[in-house]
């Protein structure tokens, strides 16, 4: 077998030995997992589609329907299936999430391999702009750059232009986390020896740097999702969504500004608000575990409890009061 | 380094950071859209021909872009004057001071509560690390991560509205406009209670994890080794030998925070109708009121970065590394 | 040595439980003396246990770890059975440790003078004003001038801040002070001046010293007795006259034929194969036996005890254990 098949299925095996130990790794994952499957199966999920409105036997709207056997969920303003829109919606907030993140992950890593594996004056530019990127306020600036493209007129969804604003701006950390753990391995013996046998720039990066940094990348990446889907809900809550292909965010929006509150809808802003959260947490819980096995934290520190003593000593001491500090010589 | 060169950086840093915004500001705003009479003066008004022709004039958009009319914009913008909003045909500089006073007390109250019970958290937790409270502690601010802050005001909109009797929006009661400062001050707190109460818990749970893992990295320092066998006890340790070192990240994340506690601001202005500046700035969004936009844009990012630069200049008080040298 | 020992360290063990679960044994049996001015070297490889030995005395272990058996006898008194309050009042003002120089062991945002004090204030030996000035006579005895009290630890070179930290480690009047590789980091000619520091002090406060040193020249220098240790075990244990003229345990003998000697060609100098074991996999029988040119099968299955070979001179070695039955 090829060893270096081998290699990696030993490597494998020992993350997922580690992995499945990890109680807060494995919730993570389920989490993720259900709600990208109930993404794919939306339409096996629910009997209805987003847009079909429910009726009763007179043929009147049920609107602000209380959650009952038709519907689990109850019904929104306009008597739409809450649950429909909610496994339809995981499509749109976790596709606009998921590209927003590759995007990102892909600038940042790219911005933080190119910085940390060159130096010089390209690291020095890159991460200046880094920092003028993490010193403007983000959301301020999201909101002028979408109203601003919008202004254009340019024949494209709402949702891509949320893509594309969100995968371009939340590159920062990942491209400083990735510069960083470049410099050190760059450092490394393997890379001088490669050079110094003529190995290219573009291999050295390829075969040596880019193995090295990949499972942090993979790490990095599912915390991303997580800041991508958030943004996106919160976006699509101050109206910059498609309305036509409602997400999580977008719902929240429709239920805000047709006063799901006052009336007392529960059934209708709970349900989206529980799913970003059951979305974000389950990337979150994945991707600091995910961090956590690959670079681990320190071990304890110096308050942490007293020091234990479990041997007992023969006999007590007759000469001590009050300690050694005050028994000379006894 | 030396400390005049290190400040000498950090307010180049924060003046390249400004030029930088107010370009990105001009471009956006002025060369982006189009025509630029329409970017001024708005899509739906209509005016003649001449008019317009004289408006092109007043802001030199006959002129090149670059230098002239950018020279003129930012001569414009050092001087207050932000254009007129078109939605509410006032001057956007007068607009954003109106609203400005009602938006730091929200931020100010939620970034205080937020400090001091994130920090005493943050540090109960790294020191009884492992244990009941330290779980406690993470699983909040795990949780207080992943809402979303409008999601979360929601909630406690709805909640607070319902249960506990709260106004569910704005800063004072209709029928107290205008009354004497102690019949509305009372009005004010109660107001503002579930605003500020959504903001400490959105910014609580990163000051209480930066906290955690600073207190726990500065009590593995040496020194903390070196203070306990000089027979401290711990109590003793962590108050006069860990808590100054530990605090030092809170500042520079204060600093950092400053643009994330102005999108909490937005959200939850918006959900609360709390009449300020992010409130307007989700308004002028819905309303297409590009000169109120940019304004607002303009007035956030400069405070941001020269709140930033304050930040700076402060930590080299407070670290004698930075200080002396 | 006539005296009674000013610390009488008895079979002391102790454990680290590391992240995987598995049980690191530190310290395996390990008794020496220490009498009242006398310089005690403790040497060995790194992670052999010394630090270790050192924090266990102190009770200033981490929580990961603990100590399983022994007594630490200061001045008759078991300091492992004093009460965590007792143990606070002890630390500093009867047992002081300075710690390796490559340490960041003051704090970066107090001032020297304020840590020093600090020390004299927490054990209540005097009034504030009267610390100050304690201050300004200690940090002179270590050869700082008393302007530099109140500047920061960035602002003094590695060999003063060791300065400073012996100064601090001296404030309570301590009778037994544990230095642990005070010189590591340093310059070669600070270096020098630290250890020569440490021996005026010495001599100057009747103190006993327990030093910490992986230079086995530093030992013959400065020390009375040396301890070696080995993979949390005392390998062999003696005045050092004794055991550098006759060492008796293989380890002891390679360290020494190790460490270049003038009287020796160069060229003879040898280094011990092998690595020091890990201490959650210890090998059966004599810790060294994996690397020792003399073991034999015993060695493998068997850990061999202290024997005492005469003028308070002890080893673990079975080849010791043979000869001394023939005899």
């Amino acid at each position: 077998m090829n060893p270096r098949w081998t290699l990696l299925k030993r490597n494998l095996l020992d993350f997922w030995q580690t992995f499945r130990r990890n109680r807060m790794g494995l919730v993570g994952a389920f989490l993720v997992l259900t709600a990208v499957l109930a993404a794919v199966f939306a339409p096996l999920l629910s009997p209805y589609t987003p847009t079909e409105t429910m009726r009763d036997a007179g043929g009147r709207a049920l609107t602000f329907a209380p959650p009952s056997v038709h519907a689990p969920l109850g019904t929104d303003d306009a008597g739409r299936d809450v649950w429909t829109q909610l496994v339809y919606g995981a499509r749109i907030s976790l596709t606009v999430g998921f590209l927003a993140g590759f995007i990102a992950m892909f600038i940042g890593s790219l911005f933080g391999i190119t910085a940390g594996y060159f130096g010089g004056w390209v690291d020095n530019l890159l991460m200046r702009i880094t920092d003028v990127l993490l010193v403007i306020p983000d959301l301020p600036l999201i909101l002028v750059l979408v109203a601003t493209v919008r202004q254009l007129d340019l024949k494209v969804s709402p949702l891509v232009i949320l893509v594309l604003v969100i995968g371009l701006l939340y590159w920062t950390s990942t491209a400083r986390l990735i510069r960083s753990q470049v410099l050190s391995i760059k450092e490394r013996q393997y890379v001088y020896r490669a050079r110094a046998i003529g190995a290219g720039n573009w291999h050295i990066v390829r075969r040596h740097i880019l193995p090295q940094i990949m499972p942090l990348i993979v790490a990095n990446t599912v915390l991303i999702l997580s800041t991508a889907i958030l943004i996106e809900s919160g976006l699509a809550f101050l109206g910059l969504g498609d309305p036509t292909q409602p997400s999580w965010g977008t719902m929240l929006n429709f239920a805000f500004d047709r006063n799901a509150v006052t009336n007392g809808a529960w059934w209708f802003y709970l349900p989206p608000g529980l799913a970003i959260i059951w979305a974000t947490l389950g990337c979150v819980l994945l991707g600091n575990v995910l961090e956590e096995m690959l670079n681990p934290r320190l071990a304890s520190h110096h308050l942490e409890g007293e020091q234990s003593i479990v041997t007992h000593p023969p006999a007590p001491f007759p000469a001590r009061e009050g300690g050694v500090a005050k028994s000379d010589g006894g | 380094m030396n400390r005049r060169d290190y400040l000498l950086r950090k307010i180049f840093f924060s003046l390249v950071t400004l030029a930088i915004v107010v370009v990105l500001n001009f471009v956006l705003f002025r060369v982006l859209p189009g025509d630029p009479v329409r970017a001024v003066i708005g899509r739906n008004v209509r005016i003649s021909a001449d008019t317009q022709q004289a408006l092109r004039e007043q802001f030199g958009l006959d002129r090149p872009v670059f230098p002239d009319q950018f020279l003129t914009a930012l001569g414009q913008w050092s001087r207050g004057n932000l254009g007129v909003s078109w939605s509410l045909r006032k001057p956007v500089g007068e607009v954003l001071v109106a609203k400005l006073g009602n938006t730091l007390l929200l931020i100010g109250l939620g970034q205080v509560l937020s400090i001091i019970l994130g920090v005493a958290l943050g540090l109960l937790a790294g020191w009884k690390r492992k244990t009941a409270v330290d779980v406690g502690a993470l699983t909040f601010s795990l949780i207080a991560w992943a809402i979303p802050t409008f999601w979360l005001g929601i909630i406690l909109l709805a909640a607070g509205s319902t249960w506990l009797g709260l106004p569910t929006g704005g800063i004072v009661s209709p029928s107290n406009v205008g009354k004497p400062l102690y019949t509305v001050l009372p009005d004010v707190a109660h107001h503002l209670i579930l605003p500020t109460l959504t903001l400490t818990i959105l910014y609580m749970g990163e000051y209480m994890l930066i906290m955690r893992s600073s207190i726990m990295e500065v009590l593995g320092e040496d020194y903390i080794l070196t203070a306990k066998a000089k027979g401290m006890s711990h109590w003793q340790v962590l108050r006069r030998h860990a808590l100054k070192n530990a605090m030092l990240p809170i500042v520079t994340l204060i600093a950092i925070n400053l643009g994330f506690t102005v999108s909490g601001a937005i959200y939850v202005e918006t959900v609360f109708s709390y009449d300020g500046l992010g409130k307007m700035f989700q308004t002028a969004l819905v309303k297409q009121d590009y000169p109120l936009l940019q304004g607002a844009f303009l007035l956030l990012a400069v405070s941001v970065i020269l709140a930033n630069m304050l930040a700076d200049i402060l930590y080299t008080y407070l670290d004698p590394r930075v200080k002396a040298a | 040595m006539t005296s009674l020992p000013l610390l009488r360290v008895r079979n002391l063990s102790s454990e680290f439980v590391t992240t995987d679960g598995t049980v690191a044994r530190a310290l395996d049996d390990v008794s020496f003396d220490v009498h009242p001015g006398q310089t005690v070297g403790l040497v060995g490889e790194s992670g052999c246990g010394k630090t270790t030995t050192l924090l266990s005395i102190m009770r200033l272990l981490p929580v990961s770890a603990r100590i399983t058996s022994g007594q630490v006898l200061f001045n008759g008194t078991d300091l492992l059975g004093l009460s965590e309050a007792d143990m606070r009042r002890c630390r500093w003002k009867e047992l002081a440790i300075v710690f390796q120089g490559a340490m960041n062991a003051l704090n970066p945002v107090m001032t020297v003078g304020e840590q020093i004090r600090e020390a004299i204030l927490l054990h209540d030996l005097m009034d504030s004003s009267h610390a100050t000035r304690r201050v300004d006579e200690l940090l002179d005895m270590v050869g700082i001038a008393a302007s530099r009290r109140d500047q920061y630890p960035h602002q003094y070179s590695g060999g003063m801040r060791q300065r400073a930290m012996i100064a601090m480690a001296l404030a309570c009047q301590p009778s037994l002070l544990f230095a642990d590789e005070p010189t590591t980091a340093l310059d070669v000619m600070v270096q020098a001046q630290i250890l020569e520091l440490l021996q005026k002090i010495q001599k100057l406060l009747g103190l006993a010293v327990v030093l910490v040193t992986h230079d086995l020249g530093v030992v013959a220098e400065v020390c009375d007795a040396v301890v070696v240790m080995y993979g949390g075990k005392v390998a062999e244990n003696g005045p050092v006259d004794e055991v550098y003229n006759h060492p008796r345990h293989p380890y002891t003998q390679r360290l020494l034929e190790a460490f270049p000697d003038l009287n020796r060609p160069a060229g003879s100098l040898a280094t011990i194969p092998g690595t020091p074991p890990r201490l959650n996999a210890l090998p059966p029988g004599c810790r060294f036996a994996p690397r020792c040119h003399k073991a034999f099968d015993r060695c493998h299955i068997e850990a061999p005890v202290e024997t005492g070979l005469g003028r308070g001179h002890t080893a673990a070695c079975h080849l010791l254990e043979k000869t001394e039955a023939a005899k």
